[in-house]
């Protein structure tokens, strides 16, 4: 579909949505009263900005179904996420729900060049997690046979995919990693072994290295997902170009925001990501600010499809610093160290202000094979160090360097930085 | 005979903190390893201990397993001469050789004033120093 008539089509979506919950929704209602706009005063697509934004919190605080729009009959559906920042949240659906989460599936599973011919094992969890459930039913709908392996036993999983001739798996990247470890342990190459050929990965951070990694160690093609249960659940992904993800446009409107001002970034620049689900029925999603940070690319896809793409996620809001006035995240960070071979990725962030000026200060594990007792080597470390994440984050920083394994390892969510700013 | 006048010299790599050294020397202390010499470089935030110990082998297992980076690097020690021109004398041979000094300290010892030269190479360094008679220490006689 030609870009303008995608336009016209989420106008037309969004002026619905909205005169549908100003009517029938007391929390929107409010919110936009709140806000003072009124159905009326959204004009055109751009008009999106006037409308207020939703949150985590508005999920939690009106647990577990006070947002939901529909009669509670309407409703067949419910999942929940798990709560690791907070209180669980509940999400509903009605049947057209279920068929536009599966529709978006179906269409991103064609697009990374899955079909009929396909034996797609889904290996994210089954249950009140979307990850299992949305991947079961969007690879039915595009007939590919599906080998619902959930999560756990990874030995009987690798048996399966060997037997069962799996080409393409869903899960988490780092599960993919660990099913290779475990198959190499058993004797299995992925490549000699299986017919696997093609990975969908998502539900946590990875990189561009990580895909490098699996797709070199595994022999596959590695797809990133993108979603969150507030949206539905895992809806979009990579086409087979593997050069962003496409939001299809019909089912969702994105914009990549300016965390502080909240005005749009300029094209390609790096922001939050906020969504409205133009088409949701039971837990409508306006202005959805989903907390990650991403790239917004509008360009037509070589793939030809003109629906826009997001990049890889890097990094979350709350993750943010702002340093001198430029937002930095802890993920670039990390990519930039990654690229130098003699200092670990573990890292610390220290934020003091020295005077007016916010002094940032990075400490790095210098590795031990690095480790020269001429000090002039060590300083040629630390200036390669300094001088990599100056052109990665756009701001000057001090460089420490650090002994192997002196700094903080992190389970689960990372803390690594320490802000000591008073402002 | 070249290798034995190469020495085994610790260095160990601190971060800017108090009580780095303290933390090597009570290692050293409850290894029951003896420091003959050592100096301290620093730079901007970190800095490099170097030491000549009783036995550099044990020192630097008892130094990883605590958690510090440490490696051995082979150093040179000269016997000098009490006299004026000492210096001026090993300076030339080495410039003479194209041997660069990277760094060098110097202590008293049972052998009077050593001076301890780390070079970018150690070996040329040894040959150019006996060949024009400087007195070398030879491992054995420092550890």
């Amino acid at each position: 579909m030609p870009r303008e008539e995608l336009r016209s089509l989420q106008f037309k979506s969004m002026k619905t949505l909205v005169y549908k919950l100003y009517s029938f929704s007391e929390f929107y209602r409010r919110r936009m009263r709140a806000a003072k706009v009124h159905p009326d005063d959204v004009q055109c697509l751009e008009d999106v900005r006037k409308l207020p934004f939703m949150v985590k919190s508005d999920l939690r605080e009106n647990y577990p179904d006070k947002l939901f729009v529909t009669p509670r009959d309407e409703v067949v559906r419910f999942h929940a996420s798990s709560g690791t920042t907070g209180k669980s949240t509940v999400v509903g659906y009605t049947q057209h729900d279920l068929d536009g989460w599966t529709t978006s599936l179906a269409r991103a599973l064609t697009s990374c060049g899955l079909g009929r011919a396909d034996t797609i094992q889904v290996s994210y969890g089954y249950g009140l997690f979307t990850g299992g459930l949305g991947l079961h039913y969007g690879a039915e709908r595009i007939g590919a046979a599906v080998l619902p392996a959930s999560v756990g036993n990874t030995e009987r999983q690798i048996e399966l995919m060997m037997d069962m001739q799996v080409t393409a798996i869903a899960c988490t990247p780092s599960y993919l990693l660990h099913m290779g470890e475990v198959a190499q342990k058993m004797g299995v190459n992925f490549l000699r072994d299986t017919k696997l050929r093609r990975a969908i990965l998502g539900a946590e951070p990875w990189s561009e290295r990580m895909r490098n990694r699996i797709e070199e160690d595994l022999g596959i093609k590695a797809y990133d997902i993108y979603g969150t249960s507030e949206l539905s659940g895992p809806l979009f992904t990579e086409c087979d170009e593997q050069k962003g993800i496409h939001i299809w446009g019909d089912l969702a409107l994105v914009e990549i925001l300016d965390p502080d001002t909240h005005e749009p970034v300029s094209p390609g620049e790096r922001g939050e990501l906020v969504v409205t689900m133009l088409q949701k029925e039971a837990l409508p999603i306006i202005r959805y600010k989903v907390g990650d940070i991403t790239t917004l690319d509008e360009e037509v896809c070589a793939c030809g499809r003109t629906h826009p793409r997001i990049g890889r996620i890097q990094g979350r809001v709350d993750d943010m610093l702002i340093i001198r006035g430029i937002n930095v995240f802890p993920s670039q960070v990390e990519y930039a160290l990654m690229s130098i071979p003699e200092v670990g990725s573990h890292f610390m962030i220290e934020v003091d202000r020295k005077g007016e000026l916010d002094d940032m200060l990075v400490r790095v594990e210098l590795r031990r094979e690095f480790f020269s007792d001429r000090i002039d080597d060590l300083m040629r470390i630390k200036k390669k160090v300094t001088h990599t994440l100056r052109a990665a984050l756009n701001v000057s920083v001090d460089v420490e360097l650090a002994n192997p394994d002196s700094l903080p390892r992190f389970e689960g969510k990372a803390k690594r930085v320490i802000d000591r700013r008073r402002i | 005979m070249v290798k034995k006048h190469l020495i085994q010299q610790v260095s160990m790599f601190t971060e800017n903190r108090p009580g780095r050294l303290a933390a090597f020397a009570q290692a050293m202390e409850q290894a029951g390893i003896d420091i003959y010499a050592f100096s301290i470089a620093e730079a901007d935030g970190f800095g490099v201990i170097r030491a000549l110990v009783s036995d550099p082998a044990v020192a630097c297992d008892r130094l990883t397993a605590l958690g510090f980076m440490v490696k051995m690097t082979d150093v040179i020690a000269v016997r000098m001469k009490d006299r004026p021109g000492g210096l001026r004398e090993v300076a030339e041979v080495l410039g003479r050789a194209d041997i660069n000094i990277d760094y060098s300290y110097a202590y008293s010892s049972k052998h009077g004033a050593v001076l301890i030269l780390r070079v970018d190479k150690a070996e040329d360094a040894v040959k150019s120093l006996k060949e024009s008679g400087v007195p070398l220490l030879e491992s054995a006689e420092v550890h």
